[in-house]
């Protein structure tokens, strides 16, 4: 059902191009045959993010012939630390634009194939169906696992990278012989028991390192040279600069490239994944505090303790004069605390602080509400002047 | 056994990137680790003390899983890693984060 090395047909050159890609036609791993098998390839990048930034890039300067690329998104201030495709000027662009613009800027002779949508159960088979390989440059559980199974169901190669803070991980996963995401996790974690990158963030080298070793990875997958990372997970560890490879194996028991599969078509992955509805996980159940009352509540001096229950890094950013003890200091600083007094806890968006005031509610304090919206809601309504991040 | 400690973890662990436990068994070492590190438990372990589905751990490069799971024998100088999933790509936004809710999640 899968294939090890997608069979791409090679397609001549023309002499533009035949300069363009001299540095690759005068090494024998690539050569003519290989840059042609490269103008015949057509490879998917889901994703035009931190890891889709490199890839495409790379991709298209190789001489890779068609590109298609899924993102629905919209170029934000916060992404130009590490999406490098896209500039100061494209916030506010779809992505999509914004990556066709530079991608045909370095390669004209490039066909880029444009999907405007969110990678869903209903599309992504259609979607995959044009293309040879496979690039996963997503950033949740949910289209993790729906790429990996699509890949497998449609057999083609899934190039996988992920990153969180300053940690990566690479492979290739859905080869015939070779083990699927699956194989390495069967299930994904809750929801809320792993941290966010949002509130873990990211080094911004750290897509440019693994997206380039997914590109590198893809290249070798349409020459058919090297050793790809096969059965292998590469471990990416930026900060010691240490990588590290461990053994992946195919399972038996695979759900879905086992010897008896149970997953045989695409599935609901939100629910697979515990993500339900339209909200975010946040503790709704919690007394809550608008930053309106709460202005209004301060303007009228009334007593009131501020909780601040981000990390000391946070508080330099900005902050609302509170007392500062991070989320996971709290069972053990406790103390520090009057119950008797009126509790504000904010974080910057309500999550951890909604975390805070529940663990505070359990330890027996009354008084304790949670900021709705945390410091960005502050930052919105009542301070603009106030940096958000 | 040294056991590497990943990044999303290394919060319930003082912030440490590996630790030096004792222990002959991967199950005795990672109780060693949440003797020493409580926080730790409740991400590596399900309530019926099951290690999670989402957490591989290694003997060197080995997964325990075709070894001898939790009861694989370690030398001293093994090197065992915790590897959990991660999710993040451009990291705009939660690990966990809906396909359908982007953007309500992207304030995470």
């Amino acid at each position: 059902m899968t294939t090890t090395a997608p069979n791409i047909p090679a397609t001549a050159l023309s002499n533009e191009e035949i300069l363009r890609y001299s540095r690759h036609l005068i090494m024998p791993e690539v050569g003519m045959e290989g840059q042609q098998k490269l103008k015949a390839a057509k490879v998917l990048c889901i994703g035009t993010g931190g890891l889709g930034s490199p890839l495409s890039l790379y991709l298209t300067a190789a001489g890779v012939g068609t590109l298609g690329l899924v993102d629905f998104d919209v170029v934000d201030y916060t992404n130009l630390q590490r999406q490098i495709i896209h500039s100061t000027a494209d916030v506010g662009r779809k992505k999509l634009d914004s990556a066709a613009d530079k991608l045909t800027a370095i390669n004209p002779f490039l066909n880029i194939r444009k999907f405007d949508t969110r990678l869903s159960s209903e599309n992504a088979l259609e979607i995959f169906r044009d293309f040879d390989i496979i690039a996963d440059g997503t950033d949740n559980f949910p289209t993790r696992y729906l790429v990996n199974d699509a890949c497998v169901l449609i057999g083609k190669p899934n190039v996988y990278g992920s990153i969180f803070r300053f940690e990566g991980q690479a492979s290739v996963f859905a080869t015939e012989d070779g083990p699927c995401y699956r194989c390495l996790y069967p299930e994904p974690p809750p929801p809320g028991l792993v941290p966010s990158c949002a509130e873990g963030g990211v080094l911004g080298i750290l897509p440019g390192l693994v997206g380039v070793m997914q590109a590198t990875e893809v290249i070798k997958l349409i020459l058919g040279a090297g050793e790809p990372l096969i059965g292998r997970l590469l471990l990416i560890d930026a900060l010691g600069m240490k990588f590290r490879e461990l053994k992946l194996r195919k399972s038996p028991d695979c759900p879905v490239c086992g010897t008896n599969p149970t997953v045989k078509e695409l599935i609901d992955y939100n629910e697979f994944c515990g993500v339900r509805g339209e909200e975010a996980p946040v503790a709704t159940d919690v007394p809550a505090i608008t930053v309106e009352q709460l202005k209004q509540q301060l303007d009228s001096k009334k007593d009131l303790f501020i909780l601040d229950v981000r990390e000391p890094h946070e508080y330099q950013i900005c902050n609302l004069n509170g007392y500062l003890i991070p989320l996971g200091d709290l069972p053990k600083r406790v103390h520090e605390l009057d119950s008797s007094r009126d509790i504000v806890a904010h974080c910057r968006s309500g999550v951890r602080s909604g975390k805070a005031v529940t663990f505070l509610r359990q330890a027996g304090f009354k008084k304790v509400h949670n900021l709705t919206g945390g410091i960005l809601a502050w930052a919105d309504k009542i301070d603009p002047k106030m940096p958000k991040y | 056994m040294k056991i590497h400690i990943p990044t999303p973890l290394r919060q319930y662990a003082e912030k440490k990137a590996a630790l030096d436990v004792s222990g002959k068994t991967i199950a005795e070492g990672l109780r060693n680790l949440t003797v020493q590190h409580p926080d730790l438990k409740k991400h590596l372990f399900t309530d019926e003390g099951k290690l999670r589905a989402f957490v591989n751990v290694y003997v060197n490069d080995e997964d325990i899983r075709y070894l001898k799971n939790v009861e694989t024998a370690v030398k001293d100088g093994d090197d065992v890693s915790i590897v959990p999933s991660i999710a993040g790509g451009s990291c705009a936004d939660g690990g966990t984060r809906s396909l359908r809710s982007r953007k309500t999640q992207k304030l995470l």
